[in-house]
Parts: C-alpha cells; sequence; structure tokens
C-alpha cells in the first residue's frame, strides 16, 4: 500500500507526460489529461498526508531491495504537506493557465507542466540524495523548457542565463556526492546521518557547507540569488507562478532535509546558515523596493522570504523549524497567488508597469481583493496566515535568544509591507497613465483565471481560520525533522540505528 | 585515490572555471562542459580499487570495483548531454535572432542602474546651468 503511495504521485505525473506528448495534435485531450492526472496527485498526496500525519513518516523501498542498497522513498509530515500543498497548486495554475491562454497553447506545455509535477513528487520522496539528484534533474530540465517556451529574444537571453545556473549548481552537486560516496560508501539519507557522524568533524562539516551552497543556489539565497529575478518574469504568468510557489521552496526543503539530517552537532555552520538567511532576507527586499514592474517586485520578494525560511531553520529548534514549516507551506500558496494576480494584471492591462498602469480596483475587483488578501498575509498582517507564520518564527528567534537576526527580520517584515502598497497604490489606486491603452478595456477576467486565485486565497483564509490545527500540525513536523534517529530507524529498520 | 585522476580532474575544473569567465555563449557552454565531467572523474574516485572491472564473475569481491560510482557517473553524463544539447539549442537560437554569441546585458537591471544615477545626471545639469544659461549639454 505504502509502496503504491509513494511511487504513483512520482510515476502518475511523468507517465502521463508521456500520453500527452502522444497526444499533442488534440489539445482537449491534453488538457483532460493534465487536469485529472494533477486532481490524482492531489487526491493521492492528500491521503499521504493523512497517512503521514498519523504514522509519522510512509517509507518503502522501491523494488524491495533493503535500505542502503535499494532506492529509499520516504514522505514524513513536512515532505507530505508539501507535496499537497504544491498538487493544489499546480491544479489550481493549470486552470488559470487554459483560461489565460498563452503559453498552454504551445503542445509542449501540457507534457513538460506534467513532467515538472513528477520532478516535484520526486524530489519531495527521494530518501537518497542520487535520486534527488536525479529529481532535481527532471524538474529543472521541464523548467528550462518552460521558461523558454516562447523562444522570444528576451526569454531565451533569461533563460540561457538560468539553464547555464543550473548545470552549475548541477556539477556542484555531483561533485559534492562523488566526494560524499567516497567518504562514507553511501548514498542514502539516513545512511549518511549516521556514518557522517564517524567522519572527523572538520570533513563532516565541509560536507555540509557543500550541500548547503548547492541547495542555497535552487533556493536563491544571498549571494547566489541573482539568477532569479532576472529569469522569472519574463517567463509567461502560470509559469512564473509555478517556479515562483514551487521550485524555490523545493530548494528550501532539501536545504531543511540535509542540514536537520547530516547535522553532526553543533558548530560554527549554524551561524553561517543565519547569517545568509539575514543577508538574504535584507537584500532581496531592497531589490524588491527598487524595481517598477509587478513581477519584478514579487521575483525580489522570492529571495526574500527565502532567507525567513532559511531562519527558522537556522536557529534548529523545533520552535524555529515549526515557523519555517508554515513558512515554507505557506509560501507555496501565496507566492503563487501573488504572481498569478500579477500575471491576471498584465492580462488586462498589457503590462505591470506600476508608473504606467493604475485604478484596477474599480476596473477588477477581484484581482485587487485577491491581490490585497495576499499581499497583507506575505507581510504579516494579523490575523492571515502570514503573520501565522512570521509570528511563530520571532516567538522561536526571541525564545532562542537570536535577537539580532530576529531583529532583522521584523525589519525587513515592514519594508516588505512597504513595497507590497507600493504596488497597491501603483496598479489599484490612482489613475492609468494618460497613454496608456489597456489590452482588454472590458476588464473582464476569464472565470479559469479568477476561480483559481479565489480557491488559492480561500486555502489561505482557510489556514488563517484552523490556525490552531495548522500549528499543531508544523510543530509535530518539525519534532519529526529533528528526530535523527528516528528518521534512521523508519528506513534502516531498528536494529541498525542501534548501532 | 590517484593523483592523476585527481590533477585531472581540478585541471577540467579550472578550465572550465576559465571558460565561464568569457563573454562568448559557445565557450561559457564548453566550459560547462568540462566542469560537468570534472564532477565526473570526482565521483570515478569513489570506485576504490584503480584499475579492476566492476562485476567480473560472482566470486571474489576483491577483484572487483565498486560498480555504483559508474552508474551514478553513467546517469550524470546522460543527463548533461541532454542539458548541454538544450543550451546549444538556446545558444543557436539566440544567435539566428540577434546575429551575435555573446551573452547579453539584463535591460531591466541597467534601467535600475541608470535610476540610480539620474540623481547625479540633475546635479551636472544645475552645475552647468550656473555656468552659463545657454550651454548645450554635450
Amino acid at each position: 500500500m505504502s509502496a503504491l503511495l509513494l511511487s504513483l504521485p512520482v510515476a502518475g505525473p511523468i507517465l502521463a507526460a508521456g500520453a500527452s506528448a502522444a497526444v499533442a495534435r488534440s489539445r482537449r485531450a491534453q488538457r483532460w489529461i493534465s487536469l485529472v492526472t494533477l486532481s490524482g496527485l492531489l487526491a493521492m498526496a492528500v491521503v499521504l498526508l493523512i497517512e503521514a500525519d498519523r504514522e509519522g513518516r510512509v517509507v518503502t523501498q522501491a523494488g524491495g531491495w533493503p535500505a542502503p542498497l535499494g532506492i529509499t522513498l520516504i514522505v514524513d509530515r513536512f515532505s507530505a504537506a508539501l507535496l499537497a500543498v504544491s498538487a493544489l497548486m499546480l491544479l489550481a495554475v493549470l486552470i488559470y493557465g487554459v483560461g489565460e491562454g498563452g503559453a498552454e497553447r504551445s503542445p509542449a506545455f501540457h507534457p513538460t507542466y506534467l513532467l515538472l509535477a513528477g520532478g516535484v513528487a520526486m524530489s519531495l520522496v527521494a530518501g537518497d540524495l542520487f535520486n534527488l539528484f536525479v529529481a532535481f534533474e527532471v524538474m529543472l530540465s521541464s523548467s528550462y523548457l518552460l521558461l523558454t517556451l516562447g523562444g522570444g529574444a528576451e526569454q531565451i537571453r533569461r533563460g540561457t542565463t538560468y539553464v547555464i545556473i543550473s548545470l552549475l549548481a548541477s556539477a556542484l552537486f555531483l561533485t559534492t556526492l562523488g566526494l560524499l560516496y567516497a567518504a562514507t560508501g553511501t548514498v542514502n539519507m539516513a545512511d549518511l546521518a549516521g556514518k557522517l557522524d564517524q567522519l572527523p568533524t572538520g570533513t563532516a562539516q565541509a560536507f555540509r557547507v557543500m550541500l548547503f551552497a548547492t541547495f542555497g543556489i535552487k533556493a536563491a539565497l544571498f549571494p547566489l540569488f541573482f539568477w532569479l529575478p532576472d529569469s522569472y518574469p519574463t517567463a509567461p504568468s502560470p509559469i512564473t507562478a509555478v517556479f515562483a510557489g514551487l521550485l524555490t521552496k523545493v530548494g528550501v526543503y532539501a536545504i531543511i532535509r540535509t542540514q536537520t539530517l547530516l547535522r553532526p552537532g553543533e558548530s560554527k555552520v549554524d551561524t553561517i546558515i543565519l547569517v545568509i538567511a539575514g543577508i538574504t532576507m535584507v537584500v532581496g527586499v531592497l531589490g524588491a523596493i527598487a524595481q517598477d514592474d509587478i513581477k519584478r517586485i514579487l521575483s525580489f520578494h522570492i529571495v526574500s522570504q527565502v532567507g525567513y525560511m532559511v531562519m527558522g531553520l537556522g536557529f534548529f529548534t523545533v520552535a524555529g523549524l515549526t515557523g519555517a514549516v508554515l513558512y515554507c507551506l505557506n509560501q507555496v500558496l501565496l507566492k503563487t497567488t501573488l504572481l498569478l494576480t500579477g500575471g491576471a494584471v498584465e492580462y488586462l492591462e498589457g503590462t505591470g508597469r506600476l508608473s504606467v498602469i493604475g485604478g484596477l480596483m474599480r476596473r477588477s475587483p477581484v484581482i485587487a481583493g485577491c491581490f490585497a488578501l495576499s499581499a497583507a498575509s506575505l507581510a504579516g498582517i494579523p490575523p492571515l496566515s502570514g503573520f501565522v507564520a512570521k509570528f511563530s518564527l520571532i516567538e522561536a528567534g526571541f525564545g532562542g535568544e537570536f535577537w539580532w537576526i530576529t531583529a532583522v527580520s521584523v525589519a525587513v517584515s515592514g519594508l516588505t509591507l512597504f513595497s507590497m502598497t507600493k504596488i497597491w497604490s501603483g496598479a489599484f489606486w490612482g489613475r492609468p497613465a494618460p497613454t496608456h491603452v489597456p489590452s482588454r478595456p472590458t476588464g473582464r477576467l476569464p472565470v479559469l483565471m479568477g476561480g483559481p486565485m479565489v480557491v488559492l486565497v480561500g486555502t489561505m483564509l482557510a489556514v488563517t481560520v484552523f490556525a490552531g490545527p495548522v500549528v499543531g500540525f508544523a510543530q509535530r513536523a518539525a519534532v519529526d525533522l529533528l528526530d535523527r534517529a528516528g528518521y534512521v530507524s523508519d528506513v534502516l529498520g531498528p536494529a541498525r540505528s542501534e548501532r | 585515490m590517484s593523483i592523476g585522476l585527481a590533477a585531472a580532474a581540478a585541471l577540467l575544473f579550472g578550465i572550465g572555471t576559465y571558460l565561464m569567465m568569457q563573454r562568448q555563449l559557445s565557450r561559457l557552454i564548453i566550459g560547462i562542459g568540462l566542469i560537468g565531467n570534472g564532477a565526473n572523474l570526482v565521483i570515478l574516485q569513489g570506485i576504490g580499487r584503480r584499475g579492476t572491472p566492476a562485476f567480473i564473475g560472482d566470486g571474489d569481491t576483491s577483484t572487483m570495483s565498486d560498480p555504483l560510482p559508474q552508474a551514478l557517473i553513467l546517469t550524470a553524463i546522460v543527463i548533461s548531454f541532454g542539458a548541454i544539447a538544450f543550451l546549444l539549442a538556446l545558444a543557436f537560437r539566440s544567435w539566428s535572432l540577434t546575429g551575435a554569441d555573446e551573452v547579453e546585458d539584463d535591460v531591466e537591471d541597467r534601467l535600475v542602474a541608470k535610476r540610480g544615477g539620474t540623481s547625479e545626471d540633475v546635479d551636472d545639469a544645475g552645475a552647468l546651468d550656473l555656468s552659463g544659461p545657454n550651454e548645450p549639454r554635450s
């Protein structure tokens, strides 16, 4: 049962991608395949989430080979929740994409999109580092294609930067893997957790830093974030939304997974992580303030928000990780919704430049409402879900006596609010520039575009209402993340972990 | 652990990094390829016994090398082959669109940089106004 539950979320979308490519002539068939597959993925992810919350971890060994030899597939509460939220968001964006037209009209869109879903699911269930590497490659290869789908000069230019950076990160990942295997003779994460403890401390810490740098590129941490605000905004809106909501979060997930599991003990690396997190927050938000285009502002915010999650990790306490888990799940929803609203503004106005557009609140209250709620939540206005997440982080920071970084995070949150009000007053209040002619003057948004945004905002509000149970869940997830011995014995069996 | 292999990996990383500093896309892509192969050589270090094949017969394991790194490298080669082929296609597309084999600047970034410089421009204009009202700005 658990074998099926863990392998289907990966195999399903990938097989469906093949089927979708085979029926490339019929857009109708492609749409149905994507819709059914992603709905199925969402259903499976929810079952997996319930199962994971009941048992703690769901583990299976692919092909029946015992743990360090075979390929382990595993989800715990955090990865199951991330998978469920990602599946919801992938489904919502798919429907939005169908409504918007544009990129979705390309016959390559549906197969690539499904492959991306499969890659994301695979990274979340991977129990060994090499499998994680392959999963990242599946995910990234599809993202290369999605990013350059139009083939315009600007997209190609930005796509090239993105592909080169990703390939460099992959080479670094491979090098780390090679060295790890040479030092320990395994790439299974549970097995590595035990064997890293036996290495000299310096070597073990060097591996931690290498893994942090590798995933830091994917998660867009300072100083390796520069590719993100450059490449994301040019992609078609649904694609930017998916990238913003998912790709960096999967990078953060990989950081959290490896740094909690492969951490031999307290060391200076913890401080490095906190410092990087702090600079990432500040630089991201300052970059956002300097921009004029909606999607570019939001892209810089992705960077800034990643800093918060990594800060929660850097505390290495249950409270800190609770905050990081909440923040990460929340961000998937918020960032997607915000970029979808940005896309909807571009759809109606033909541009996202704040100096040009204006007065959208009257023309399209749905977009304005979705944007206002998500932006307020992102900035951490009580009682919205973003506040819950931010509050847990700040509480954890002060509780753990990490004064300065917590202070930085509070200050950054004020700046976040500032740049969100900049979008609000630029796009939704005021008047458009006199020379500006909107591309769709009626201001009518297709139901298929508005609906998914409303659903995502509704989910965010549901998280706000049920904040208590959600925080409880995040706490259990955080306890799991810090419980290395539990993870090891769940994967390798109780006998081996005692040794 | 073989010194030769380590030196070869270091050389590939070095040349690759140098090529990545260039502005021509074609050199960049070659650089990426070299770095990827350097990484593969690093993995190859993990096979244990040099010069012995993996899986020979079914007897004594002491005459075999560890097959796993070779499997990992094979996977990595296939992946980087695909990625570099895609990158070459991008480079070709970029060449046919712009006619140049260069990594271009981020236009939006230039705009922001320019905007940062406008205050200085205004100051200059003021200084010119003081020296002579009708003097044209070059």
